[in-house]
């Protein structure tokens, strides 16, 4: 019964792991593959969290389309190593501090939060959300913003087309 | 033994504050659109799982539209990031600076 404790820790520090190893490296290729390793495991607690349909979305658009959007996009604009600039600094002596405050910030709230709602039921207690109950719910209740969100992605079409046009 | 809601909420967040940092720390344009995109992703989390906490299908839908709405981002961005590397010959934020003061 301990397994799934395992599952969510190995899963938690390869996604920990991928987010630094984003910032520290220099090449763009490098920080993109360490983001789908962050996207795969965050699909793969999707799973332990009883969500397998949007686990399955977690993997084909961000892993999939996304990800391969932005390895095409460095791989056409031939993007190499990071130029270090001077002007960094203001991030390096504001930036980070920031950072961390927030850090401190979230977990200062997740530490005395209600009890009841901090450790709520787990994972093994409802059964797992079904794929027909969530279309449900998608094409009856939140049927007006999801063809909100189709115009929505012609719109982003139409952008990146003009946008993207060479001849300006 | 189940896991706490806690303990996701507690990677959400350090999820969310290595892509703030990322996004103050890097240089590069691409990189710092997958700051945004780590950061969406950490929300994304923390959605499914107070959905899991109070057993409601809610969260999942909006974590449906989150990724809606990141895709389109994404494709608007790097649209922008290729008009930018024809107009300016560089990738770095530096150089992009018409309206800072």
């Amino acid at each position: 019964m301990i397994a799934p404790l395992i599952v969510f820790f190995a899963c938690a520090i390869l996604a920990v792991l991928g987010a630094i190893l984003l910032i520290i490296v220099r090449e763009p290729i490098h920080s993109a593959l360490s983001l789908v390793v962050v996207m795969v495991s965050l699909a793969i607690l999707y799973l332990l969290l009883g969500a397998p349909f949007v686990a399955a979305v977690q993997i084909l658009v961000y892993a999939g389309a996304i990800m391969v959007l932005f390895v095409f996009v460095i791989m056409l604009l031939n993007a190499g190593e990071e130029e270090r600039t001077d002007w960094s600094k203001i991030a390096k002596w504001i930036g980070l501090p920031l950072g961390f405050v927030l850090l401190l910030e979230i977990a200062h709230w997740l530490f005395h939060s209600e009890p009841g709602t901090a450790v709520a039921n787990g994972v093994a207690a409802p059964p797992p959300a079904s794929t027909f109950a969530l279309s449900t719910a998608l094409f009856r209740q939140y049927l007006l913003p999801f063809e909100a969100t189709s115009i929505l992605i012609l719109i982003a079409i139409l952008g990146a087309l003009v946008l993207a046009r060479k001849d300006q | 033994m189940s896991i706490p809601v806690s303990y996701y909420l507690a990677l959400s967040g350090i999820l969310f504050g290595l892509g703030v940092v990322a996004f103050v720390f890097k240089r590069n344009i691409i990189t710092i659109f997958m700051a945004i995109e780590l950061m969406l992703n950490a929300v994304n989390l923390a959605f499914v799982a107070f959905a899991r906490a109070h057993n409601q299908l809610d969260g999942l839908i909006f974590v449906f539209f989150v990724i809606v709405v990141a895709a389109a981002e994404a494709a608007v961005g790097l649209a922008i990031v290729l008009a930018l590397a024809h107009t300016r010959q560089s990738l770095n934020v530096d150089r992009v600076n018409l309206l800072k003061f």
